[in-house]
This record gives structure tokens, sequence and C-alpha cells, in this order.
């Protein structure tokens, strides 16, 4: 019995600061999708949406707001909230539905409309939201980003010409994307003069927030032969674990790690046990990956995903990233759609946007940006509150 | 100097003493720690424990990683005009098998940071408002 669902059509709206409705990116995405998949609108029996929480921002009713704006036509909705990972949850919910035999084929959305400037919280005095702690303290965002990347300087050897290396080989392949926000190629000189943000993380080792929606056309694998795509893309599948008690790793928003004092207590690291499942549920292993999509929120990030996506031993990825190992052409490339870096985040459209490039990578339609001879792709990201996901694409 | 009084800018997180600790809760069954304090339920998966008491913890401990700010963070942080960056350490308690974030004290850049020295904490103004200077733990080099 396979657990296996077919990729019928995806698509995007670009990614930038566009300041329209997030409702009109995914309507956009959408359409794209429908298309791409030639199946009608009317015949979508299921609408999942991935959605996120922003001060009242509607976001959070994203299944019904796309099915309403794409026309009421009955398909039941759904919306899922898995911060970073809210794209991920949403295609997990539409595979079920699909799997229980309760719907033939799916739409997947996700849209974001950022707002400008740091995202702050709420104010007033509230020391029982470590959200609202961490910002008092003067802990940012980019704080968590810096301490993984320092370790892995301290403790691995990484100099910050790897770190600008991450950036300059992201931003090459990130030129060829026409969906994506940042087109310009970098080289180290402008990384090292661009400022320093929160040591040894500069500006540009950053990846911005921005617009942007995705989409997938997801059916059972009956219902894609009948349509004569039996061949499509299909999802392997799709991880979405939260972490196992104690955390060895500080996390965003938190102002401690959780106590591995406790007998039979040990301190676990999140991110790296995010892809074993992905790798469990697939029958797969890293050495079958062909291309991942990672989320590169930093540069030093990407080099962390490699490790925990089992691309390189621990402390290595960097060594991978020197040889070329990681770029397009190379060994396993990674992020052959330019990142994060080239993309900025779209929380809710982000995970689904790993599986659009997945998914044209699959079927060699990536133009300048085509991975030979792709046949098994994996996508990772984490975000708050315990989400992460790890979703794998195979031919 | 200012004749206001010390206040914590967090009630109830740490000790206001010369040698100050912060202030957590330990599950009376498992042994687990707690910072900030947890007091209704155990997040151990293996103990539904509701009682708890309260601990001081270890007032020195390891660094993990370190950074710092180079810009002034967005409410509800208070910065001081001009902003002056800061370094912010992650410092592993040995004993509570945890790490705690916080500011490092004025002064110290992370020039002078590793992971692995030896850390301690102290007090430090956050900031100041019109009735009170408030103070918050942040970590400094321990000394040899």
């Amino acid at each position: 019995m396979s657990n296996e669902i077919a990729i019928l059509g995806v698509g995007m709206h670009p990614w930038g600061k566009w300041g329209h409705n997030f409702v009109q990116y995914g309507v956009a995405a959408a359409r794209e999708a429908l298309a791409d998949a030639g199946v009608p609108w009317q015949d979508i029996t299921y609408v999942s949406g991935g959605a996120t929480i922003r001060c009242g921002y509607p976001g959070y009713v994203a299944g019904a707001t796309f099915a309403q704006a794409l026309g009421w036509q009955g398909a039941e909705v759904n919306t899922s909230y898995a911060a970073c990972a809210s794209g991920s949850q949403a295609l997990a919910a539409a595979r079920n539905k699909i799997l229980a035999g309760e719907c033939e084929v799916a739409l997947v959305v996700g849209a974001d409309t950022t707002p400008k400037g740091f995202l702050a919280p709420a104010g007033g005095y509230r020391p029982d939201d470590p959200d609202w702690v961490r910002f008092y303290l003067g802990i940012t965002n980019p704080t968590y980003f810096a301490l993984y990347a320092r370790r892995r300087m301290d403790l691995d050897g990484d100099t910050l010409a790897d770190f600008a290396a991450v950036k300059v080989k992201n931003s090459r392949v990130g030129s060829k994307n026409p969906l994506a926000r940042y087109r310009k190629i970098y080289t180290p000189e402008d990384v090292a003069a661009s400022a320093m943000v929160a040591d040894p993380l500069r500006l540009m080792d950053i990846c911005a927030t921005s617009d942007g929606g995705a989409a997938i056309i997801v059916s059972s694998l009956e219902y894609a032969r009948k349509i004569g795509k039996a061949n499509a893309p299909r999802v392997a599948a799709i991880s979405l674990v939260t972490p196992t008690f104690a955390s060895s790793v500080v996390e965003m928003p938190d102002i401690a790690t959780d106590s591995a004092a406790a007998a039979g207590v040990e301190a676990h690291a999140y991110r790296a046990s995010i892809p074993l499942k992905a790798y469990e549920q697939a029958g797969i292993g890293p050495e079958d990956i062909s291309l991942a999509e990672v989320y590169d929120l930093s540069t030093a990030l990407e080099l962390d995903w490699i490790e925990d996506l089992q691309l390189a031993p621990r402390g290595e990825a960097a060594a991978l990233l020197r040889a070329g190992d990681t770029a397009l052409g190379g060994r396993i490339p990674v992020n052959v759609s330019g990142g994060l870096a080239c993309f900025g985040e779209a929380v809710p459209a982000q995970a689904l946007s790993q599986v659009c490039e997945l998914t044209w990578q699959l079927r060699g339609q990536a133009g300048d940006r085509q991975v030979e001879g792709a046949k098994v792709g994996i996508t990772a990201n984490q975000g708050l509150f315990g989400h992460g996901s790890s979703v794998i694409v195979k031919k | 100097m200012s004749q206001k009084p010390q206040v914590p800018a967090i009630d109830g997180w740490h000790t206001m003493t010369a040698q100050p600790h912060l202030i957590g809760t330990q599950c009376e069954r498992c042994g687990t720690y707690f910072f900030p304090k947890q007091n209704e339920y155990c997040r151990n998966p293996a103990c539904d424990s509701t009682d708890f008491r309260e601990v001081e913890l270890s007032r020195t401990g390891k660094v993990w990683s370190y950074t710092n700010a180079c810009y002034k963070p967005p409410a509800p942080f208070v910065a001081a005009e001009p902003f002056v960056p800061y370094a912010i350490a992650a410092v592993q308690l040995e004993k509570e098998q945890m790490v705690v974030l916080g500011q490092v004290v004025t002064g110290v850049g992370v020039e002078e940071l590793k992971v692995g020295m030896s850390m301690e904490l102290v007090l430090e103004t956050l900031h100041e408002t019109d009735d009170d200077i408030k103070v918050t733990w942040k970590w400094q080099p321990l000394a040899q």
C-alpha cells in the first residue's frame, strides 16, 4: 500500500514587497497551479490553506479565505498553522484526506504579506510571554541565528568567508529565478561590506521577510493516472515531528533550554530530528537525495541543515561548500531556487515554495537552474513553537 | 549618581543579592529544573507531577555560544540614546543541564568571549524609568 500522492500542478506568485493583500498572491498562485495541473477549479474538493498569525491579520482563516476568493464551489476547507511549517502541515492535511479516500484532488495554498521592519511583540508588562521577555531583554531573532553560527566557528572552524560563500552561491543561482525577490549576484566583498547585525552575521547573511504565494495541486495516484499524469512527481514523505524533551539548542523565542537534569532524560537537537521521519517514511536515505531545499534563515544555518539532513557528517558542511558540492552542478546541490537568501521569508507560503521548486526540478523544467538527472528532493524547515517539517518528493 | 531605587526589571526571576542567582523551580518528583519558573505541570514527558519547589539556579556556567546586538531592538526593549551595542551569551549550567540566555556585562565584547569559557551571573542596569532603575541578570567572564 503506497502512501504516496501525486503532484499534478504547482504555481507561485513572485516574491517581493508588493504591498497587496495576501489573498491576491494566493489566488494567483492557485490559478497558476490549477492551469499547470490541467484541473478545473470546480473539480477541487478540498482546499487546504497554510496560515500565519500576526496581530489580527486574517491569514488564520486561510483555507476558507482562498476558497471564497476563487469562488465558493462547495469544497471542504482546512486551515493549518504551524509557523514556518504551515505549508507542509496544510499539505499533510490534504494527503490524509486523499489517502483516506475522501478526496481525489486537492488545492494546497499559502500566501503572506509581511509588515515592514522588526517583528515585535505586543506592548505592556507581560513576563508570561517568552517573546515579550526576550525582546525586553534585548534578544531579537538574529541573536539565535548568530549563536548557532558562532558555535560553527568556535567548534568546527567555519569562517566568515564560508558564510559569505553561501550567500554568493545562492545569489548566483537565485539570479536565474524569475520568482525570486533578490536577483543581484553578490561577491564575497559585498557581503563583507554589509553591516554587522549580530556578530558573526552581517546584513547579507540574514534573510528578509517578503510577500509571496505558493500553491500545489495534489491527487490520488489513481486520479493522476485517470487524467494522463501517471508520471507526475510524488510526495513520498512528510515529517511534521515536534521536538523531544529536553532541548540541547536554545530555540527562538525561549530564554532558556529545557533542563535535561532528570534521570533518563537526554538533550536532543530538534532540527536534526525533523528529517529522520521523512527518510523513514519514504524508505530512502540521504545517499538517495539529488537536491535539497533548506531553510536558510541565515547563511550559516544552511550549513547546519546540510548536516541535519545527513548530507555531510556533523561539522563538515563547510568542507562540502568549499568543494563546490552544494552548488548547481555539484554533487548535492542545496537551495538551487536561490533559497531564502534570494526570496526572503513569506511564512505560510515558504514550505510550499520549496516543494514547488523540487517539482520543477524533478520534471526537468527548471531551466538555467536545472539539476541534471534530479530524481529525489528533500525540503527542511523549522519555525517557532516546536514546528518544523521535511518533505520528500520523488519521480 | 542616581538616588533612585534599584528594582528587578522582571519581578521574581532573580535574587537581588550581591552574589545573585536566577530563581527557578524544580519538579519534586523527577528533579527537572525550570527557568522561567513552572509551577503547574512538569514538562518531562515521563513525569506528570504538579509539585514544584522554588530553587536558586547555579550562578556560574560555561559559554554555549555568544553574539551581540549591533542594532537597537524594538520595544519593549528600552534603549539608551545613543544606542550602545552589547554582547549576549548563552551559558550552560552544569547541574541544571540547561542553557540560559542573557546580556553580557557592559564593556565586554564578543572578541573577549569563547565557547567553553566560564561565566558568572551579575546584576546590571537594563534601563531607568522616572522612578527607579530596572536591573536584570547579565553574564560576566569569571575572574581566574
